[in-house]
């Protein structure tokens, strides 16, 4: 029904035009699923984009054809590209929360879709939009309707995304990594649902994303693309289960299983850093390595948060984020910490970094116990001793410093190496021990993608000689691919230098791979904790059965 | 809500003392009320005699305490210069300033909203570019360079409209009203255009910038592909949340419109507040300048607070707390 073929898209600038995807052919027949994925960068964007004729503006399609049934897309003018919009092409974006707009009621943004492409009065469209919201699974439909979007869940929000997308009964609907913000439970149920429209409505789904389980849960067809071309493409079980092209085999080998642990990923080499290099710096870690392995532990901890005030003589009711929460880190051991979002997984590592006061409990680290939030003063150990690693790297790194002075402030800071040449040495030693090219160092973070500044946050945070070191979703914001690397290179690091590590994930797969013990979070309590093998063979929470079952899988048949 | 709207309001309270102090040391500090009010004749002891009946040897805080009790009550004393209560000239000064200030302001938002909207939809257009550069020009010439070209064009050469004054006015009870004769909105079209003028360029400018932010964002995008009507994309969902900001910045240039109305007001002698002030402080008549400067204070206080209204009613995520 959708049939592209040929598909080039240039954005014209001043270096001349740059090609965002080229000759792409995929096509799509009613009802199926197509899973369109590949790495950031690849152009999955751009082809939904260029279908339903939203490119972001100097964007053109430069040649091939796009057709919709009968219709030729590429040649309509642009006031009937707009009725085709909405009426036989809908999207639906990623992110819930700004999809919606906030200012207008669900009723309004409903009916006005509707009669935008039907010409049905106004209370017609009203039935049928409670009709979908109903349909959609959003209770008691004929009240909630009046609500506006920010009275909703995420999950919810992404259900009323959804049934706008198909209020006006498309042919197709282009789905831009519609679950990606959603915890795994509301993922499954937006994915069970698109899978039941597909399959009640005949709807053809494009559905974009990164995430290859995904695609191997409820795609029927596949399309791999790679910078802005496409790598392979055919039935979900053969282009997974037996992939003929050597990317998707890097692709589908850096993705972390759920129900095995890997020693490595398998990772092809990178552009070749000197690792030799590095011994400079490994000595001196080493040498700094007078310390014992330290453990952490947390008894009853408890942080709470002022609720919104509403009232002058009331207090408001505060809001627990973290609820007598007991955990024993041993020392030299890897901690994974799971749970969905809110569950209170980041106030515990900024309760342990001293960010956020707790209202009660105790934290030792090692022998000495630390002092809650700013009553622990700026030379406390304690500061030198617990490091951290941020989720995105885009922004935990200072862009108007050099990469060599980004390094080598915890140095002079703790005041380990007092001569500045030293310091440049040891800088640029740690990066190559991170996986690094050395000159980096008169670089500045912009000059660097993402994987790499997340080598240059790690190598920041050894060069402070941590003994405990959080890292807080490391990955999340990363490609498969660099994600693989960036944990290799964290577990050689933990067991070169015997760090004691949080590892903070929302992805069960990811901790898997790294964790010598996983804890599962949830509101604020724990609700299981144990040796990562026995947590995800045998869970003994009916919490952590859920997210296991949910968390979505390729069939282990498929793994090569 | 109603929490919200009294804590904006026991705010305002606290702003209020705040200036309330500054005028009350401009009355007592800026120089010898004593000797400002006496001629060089008066003898020491006859100063001394209305120092003791004026209370000016009380305490300090005892002074302030009964100067914003007078307040309070409406009694904001006795001119140096005319000897008439402060009060009742003052008000009969506000009808003129208000409703230049209020013309002034609709002026702008009449003319300034749509050339933002049309910018903003047509970024390259000609037309726009052209807005672009002439409001420019307007913003970089002083209000008083462009009050008196208007009244050498529109007043001198053509001789259409008066160059000063308030024109036939209209008297409603205690508001000297011109805007109910032809006369009236002839004196007011050239003073309000010049004071409109640099609101105008800002809120259209103001207006454009946030619409371009809005049109790329994800919700419009959605709207976009679902195939939403055009005029109603623009004008339904892009400039309602694009007025979120915009109102803010709009609230607070009004209070600016009116304090700052004195230079408009000079070149075309309009009997305003801000003229007032100016023979004020020729005369070092400082009773109407401090009360000018808590008039003018509360009316900040409560465009502000208007402002904090609209943004509840526009925004439906500022009124959590009604809704569960």
């Amino acid at each position: 029904m959708l049939t592209i073929k040929d598909l080039s898209v240039k954005f014209p600038s001043r270096f001349g035009d740059f090609t965002a995807i080229e000759d792409v052919d995929m096509s799509i027949k009613p009802g199926e699923i197509h899973g369109l994925v590949g790495e950031s960068g690849a152009g999955k964007s751009t082809v939904g984009a260029a279908v339903i004729g939203l490119l972001q503006a100097p964007g053109y399609v430069a040649h091939g054809t796009l057709t919709l049934g009968d219709t030729d897309l590429r040649s309509l003018t642009p006031v009937q590209a707009h009725k085709v919009r909405g009426d036989r092409i809908s999207m639906i974006f990623q992110d819930p929360q700004t999809s919606l707009n906030p200012l207008m009621t669900i009723e309004d943004q409903l009916i006005e879709t509707i009669q935008a492409h039907s010409d049905v009065s106004e209370s017609a469209a009203r039935k049928r939009a409670v009709d979908l919201l109903e349909e959609i699974g959003i209770k008691n439909a004929a009240q909630r309707i009046k609500a506006y979007p920010h009275q909703f869940s995420g999950g919810m929000r992404q259900r009323v995304v959804i049934a706008l997308a198909i209020s006006t009964d498309p042919e197709l609907i282009i789905a831009d990594e519609p679950t990606t913000a959603l915890d795994v439970a509301v993922q499954s149920q937006v994915l069970d649902l698109i899978q039941r429209l597909a399959k009640e409505r005949q709807i053809a789904f494009m559905l974009i994303t990164h995430d290859i389980g995904v695609i191997a849960q409820v795609a029927d067809r596949v399309t791999v693309m790679r910078k802005g071309r496409v790598m392979e493409s055919g039935d979900t079980a053969q282009v997974l289960g037996a992939p003929e092209h050597p990317y998707t085999k890097a692709l589908m080998d850096a993705v972390p299983p759920l129900d095995r642990k890997l020693d490595r990923f398998r990772v092809p080499d990178t552009d070749g850093a000197l690792p030799t290099q590095g011994d400079v710096a490994e000595n001196w870690l080493l040498e700094g390595d007078q310390h014992e392995r330290t453990g952490l532990s947390l008894e009853n901890l408890t942080v709470q948060f002022l609720g919104p005030r509403t009232s002058f003589f009331h207090k408001p009711p505060p809001h627990v984020a973290l609820d007598n929460v007991t955990l024993k880190i041993k020392p030299g051991s890897i901690m994974g910490l799971v749970g969905e979002s809110g569950s209170g997984k980041s106030t515990l590592a900024k309760a342990i970094t001293g960010l956020v006061s707790p209202n009660s409990g105790t934290m030792m680290l090692g022998d000495t116990e630390l002092p809650f939030g700013k009553s622990r003063n700026r030379h406390h150990p304690s500061r030198q001793l617990v490091q951290m690693v941020f989720q995105d790297p885009y922004s935990s790194l200072n862009s108007r410093h050099r990469i060599g002075d980004i390094l080598a402030e915890p140095l002079w800071f703790y005041g380990f190496v007092k001569d500045a040449k030293e310091r440049e040495k040891l800088a640029a030693s740690m990066l190559s021990l991170v996986g690094m090219q050395p000159d980096a160092i008169t670089k500045f973070p912009h000059q660097f993608s993402g994987g790499q500044r997340q080598r240059i946050a790690v190598a920041r945070a050894l060069l402070a000689r941590p003994r405990f070191l959080i890292c807080d979703e490391p990955t999340s914001a990363l490609d498969v691919s660099i994600q693989a690397e960036i944990l290799n290179l964290l577990k050689d690091l933990q067991s070169k230098f015997g760090l004691t590590i949080l590892f903070i994930s929302h992805n069960l797969a990811v901790v898997r791979q790294m964790a010598d013990e996983t804890a599962v979070l949830r509101n604020g309590k724990i609700e299981e904790v144990g040796e990562t093998h026995t947590v995800y063979t045998a869970p003994k929470a009916e919490y952590t059965k859920t997210l296991l079952e949910l968390t979505p899988v390729m069939p282990s048949s498929w793994e090569s | 809500m109603v929490y919200f709207i009294l804590k904006r309001m026991i705010q305002s309270v606290f702003v209020m003392l705040a200036v309330a102090f500054l005028a009350f040391s401009l009355f007592r500090f800026v120089g010898d009320p004593v000797s400002q009010m006496t001629g060089v004749e008066t003898s020491v002891a006859d100063q001394e005699r209305l120092r003791e009946d004026l209370g000016l040897n009380d305490p300090f805080v005892y002074q302030f305490v009964r100067f914003t009790g007078d307040m309070f009550k409406g009694d904001f004393g006795y001119s140096y210069r005319t000897r008439q209560p402060v009060a009742d000239m003052i008000a009969s000064r506000i009808p003129a300033t208000l409703e230049l200030g209020v013309v002034a302001l609709i002026i702008s938002l009449l003319v300034g909203v749509p050339a933002g909207v049309y910018t903003a939809l047509r970024p390259r257009g000609a037309l726009t570019q052209a807005i672009l550069m002439t409001t420019l020009v307007g913003v970089s010439i002083p209000t008083f360079v462009i009050g008196i070209m208007l009244i050498f064009i529109f007043g001198v050469q053509l001789g259409w409209l008066p160059t000063f004054g308030r024109g036939g006015t209209v008297q409603i009870g205690s508001w000297e009203s011109s805007l109910f004769t032809i006369d009236g909105w002839r004196a007011l079209l050239l003073p309000a255009i010049t004071l409109g003028v640099y609101q105008l360029t800002l809120t259209m400018r103001l207006v454009r910038a946030e619409m371009m932010e809005v049109m790329r964002s994800d919700y419009i995008r959605f709207a976009m592909a679902r195939g939403v009507p055009m005029r109603r994309l623009h004008y339904r969902h892009a400039l309602a949340n694009t007025m979120v900001p915009v109102i803010t910045i709009i609230g607070l240039q009004f209070g600016g419109v009116i304090a700052f109305s004195i230079v408009t007001e000079s070149v075309f002698q309009w009997p305003g507040m801000g003229l007032l002030f100016l023979e004020s402080i020729r005369f070092v008549d400082i009773p109407v300048m401090g009360v000018y400067l808590v008039v003018i204070a509360f009316f900040f206080v409560l465009v502000n607070l208007v402002v904090d209204l609209l943004y509840v009613a526009i925004d439906p995520r500022l009124r959590i707390s009604d809704v569960s």
